[in-house]
């Protein structure tokens, strides 16, 4: 099924390629592709969690197969409502586990072993440069900043992969962002991706790629390139990237056994859009419920109060969130109007955090320290939100609703203000907290 | 295939905690979903939308989270068509593979009341008519691929009769 087109599309009459377009002709048997192809794309591997896998299970039993494709390449991971909230999450996780024992699936990661599924993947060497991946999570589209095309798809297309091993896509157009730094001191990834989003809308970048270049992104930590690509769907990208470089290949080293090949962009490949933004004086940006593009700098929210703080999720729960929160609030308490919760990602963040004692600077300033979970980022447990309420948070999503009661409000922000408006008990700049 | 119905009118972005809030996906029985469908941002929505009924949105309809359990609810609400704009990709995805039939029409609905106009929507032609004013909107035709996809029920016949060619 791989080898064909499914439909045309326009030709842009370049023979260069961007880096999308070199890994889905790749993996779909042809020489070159352009935006507006249709293809079919072998799959390197296929995620599921515990909301979408079931769904999506339950369309696997009518293949009548009695096989996965591969059971190296099916990823399950109970993150979203585990450790189980409730009768419900459990007869969902268990079908997972069932799932999983059945068809022999080599990486489901059981409670104890498992994390929120973006970090843990990375994390876990289970990512790498130029392969395609396809996780029935919007979120799947994190592990751009490894160089790989990911994409967030639904349980059913789960399911066929499953059973085939390849997915159909449309070939996006490629937006170029380019970040000219230096970064200012306490601004990261996650005010880069914010401050874009602002700038292009919820939509700004539906149905494209968007490549993150430029010398801020050069310089810019793993973590804080996961970041970035993890938000690509809050502007409607189907995948955001970052070209392999040296910070790529020692984060993969150690992680990684198995041989991979890194594509690039080529030179002068054709980029729908190329936006240039110098961040150099870049203040912490803030996103205003109830959209992820309602994005200001700190500095107009000044003052909002808050009554949780949320640092966590797959967007900024790595071991660089955790220090850089830590150290905010090192010898400094919550106020006590405010709650704040602490997500580590992963099991073995969790471990390092320990071994490195933030753990113990959380829980000294009166944070409460949860194992690995979604939990309260998509309103589903550890830290739901009463009718006026309103939380800072480190998540992606600031919707109606999105962390309880209807009425309640998000805002979204990178680990340093989080915490230093944790300790303020309203929104404030970390300067004013860390002298 | 042609659909006659109420449309229900919705802005721009719908999201899908919107569409189903977190707290119900776990369950993946569509009528239980659609007890709570728009929930959120339109309470009584699911006392009021009954069967045959159409939903009509503006751009980037089902933005946000993955969630099948969007257009499920949808479905087992008893409509029969989403007209939009614009939709989300992962949600247009999702609708095209579990057989919700879904329409892309840029210009844009206009002179809708909510809740009592009456839609046709003819599937093949890819047009939808505005049976008070008499308007017709075209929509975005489908590449044949998908039009096969829709004809067949949702991707897993779609894939299943692919298999049974290849063999």
């Amino acid at each position: 099924m791989n080898k064909e087109n499914i439909a045309g599309g326009g030709s842009t009459g370049s023979t260069k390629s961007t880096m999308v377009e070199k890994i889905l002709a790749a993996k779909s048997g042809q020489k070159k592709v352009e935006p507006g192809n249709l293809v079919n794309a072998k799959i390197d591997l296929a995620l599921g969690n515990d909301i979408t896998a079931p769904v999506a299970i339950k369309e696997f039993e009518r293949f009548g197969v009695d096989k996965v494709f591969d059971p190296e390449k099916v990823v399950l991971v109970p993150d979203h409502f585990t450790p189980n909230k409730d009768i419900a999450s459990a007869e969902q996780a268990l079908l997972i586990r069932s799932f999983a024992e059945k068809y022999k699936i080599k990486h489901y990661f059981e409670v104890g072993r498992m994390g929120i599924e973006h970090a843990l993947l990375p994390e876990q060497g289970l990512v790498r440069p130029g392969e395609v991946i396809i996780g029935a999570d919007s979120h799947t589209c994190t592990y751009g900043a490894l160089g790989a095309f990911a994409t967030g798809v639904g349980s059913t297309d789960l399911a066929a992969a499953m059973v085939i091993g390849e997915a159909w896509f449309k070939v996006p157009p490629t937006m170029r962002f380019e970040y000219i730094g230096p970064l200012p001191r306490w601004v990261g990834g996650k005010d880069l991706i914010l401050y874009t989003i602002g700038r292009i809308g919820v939509s700004g970048a539906r149905y494209r790629a968007m490549e993150f270049a430029g010398p801020a992104i050069s310089e810019l930590s793993m973590d804080g390139r996961l970041t970035m690509a993890n938000m690509a769907v809050e502007a409607g990208g189907k995948c955001g990237y970052v070209q392999p470089d040296q910070v790529t290949f020692d984060y993969l080293k150690g992680r990684v056994t198995v041989p991979y090949e890194a594509v690039y962009s080529d030179q002068d490949a054709v980029y729908e859009r190329v936006f240039s933004f110098d961040v150099s004086a870049l203040e912490p940006q803030i996103a205003i419920s109830p959209s992820p593009d309602n994005v200001h700098p700190v500095s107009e929210a000044r003052g909002t109060e808050i009554q949780q703080v949320v640092i966590g999720s797959c967007t900024n729960g790595r071991i660089e969130d955790l220090r850089l929160a830590a150290s905010v609030i090192k010898n400094r308490r919550v106020h006590p109007q405010v709650r704040m919760l602490v997500i580590p990602a992963t099991q073995q963040i969790y471990r390092q955090a320990l071994e490195e004692g933030l753990l113990t600077t959380f829980i000294d300033a009166e944070a409460v320290v949860s194992t690995p979970t979604c939990g309260p980022c998509l309103g589903g447990h550890m830290g739901i939100l009463a009718r006026g309420e309103r939380a800072l948070a480190t998540t992606n999503r600031n919707f109606i609703g999105r962390m309880g009661h209807p009425e309640s409000e998000v805002y979204l922000c990178g680990p340093a203000v989080a915490a230093a408006s944790a300790v303020a008990g309203i929104i404030v700049h970390p300067e004013e907290v860390v002298q | 295939m042609i659909f006659e119905g109420k449309a229900w009118l919705f802005g721009d972005n719908i999201d899908t905690d919107a569409i189903i809030a977190a707290r119900y996906l776990s369950t993946i029985d569509p009528r239980e979903l659609a007890e709570h469908l728009m929930e959120d941002i339109k309470p009584e929505f699911p006392g009021l939308v009954g069967p045959g009924d159409i939903l009509v949105g503006g751009e980037n309809f089902g933005c946000g989270s993955s969630r099948e359990h969007a257009p499920l609810a949808i479905k087992g609400a008893g409509i029969s068509c989403v007209v939009a704009r614009s939709f989300a990709r992962i949600f247009y995805r999702n609708a095209i593979n579990i057989g919700l039939p879904i329409l892309e029409c840029p210009e844009g609905l206009t002179g809708i009341e909510s809740g009592s106009d009456q839609l046709r929507v003819d599937l093949e032609q890819g047009t939808v008519t505005h049976l008070r004013t008499g308007d017709i909107y075209q929509a975005e035709p489908f590449p044949p691929f998908m039009q096969e996809i829709i004809g067949r029920g949702g991707l897993v016949e779609y894939v299943k009769a692919r298999i049974g060619q290849a063999q």
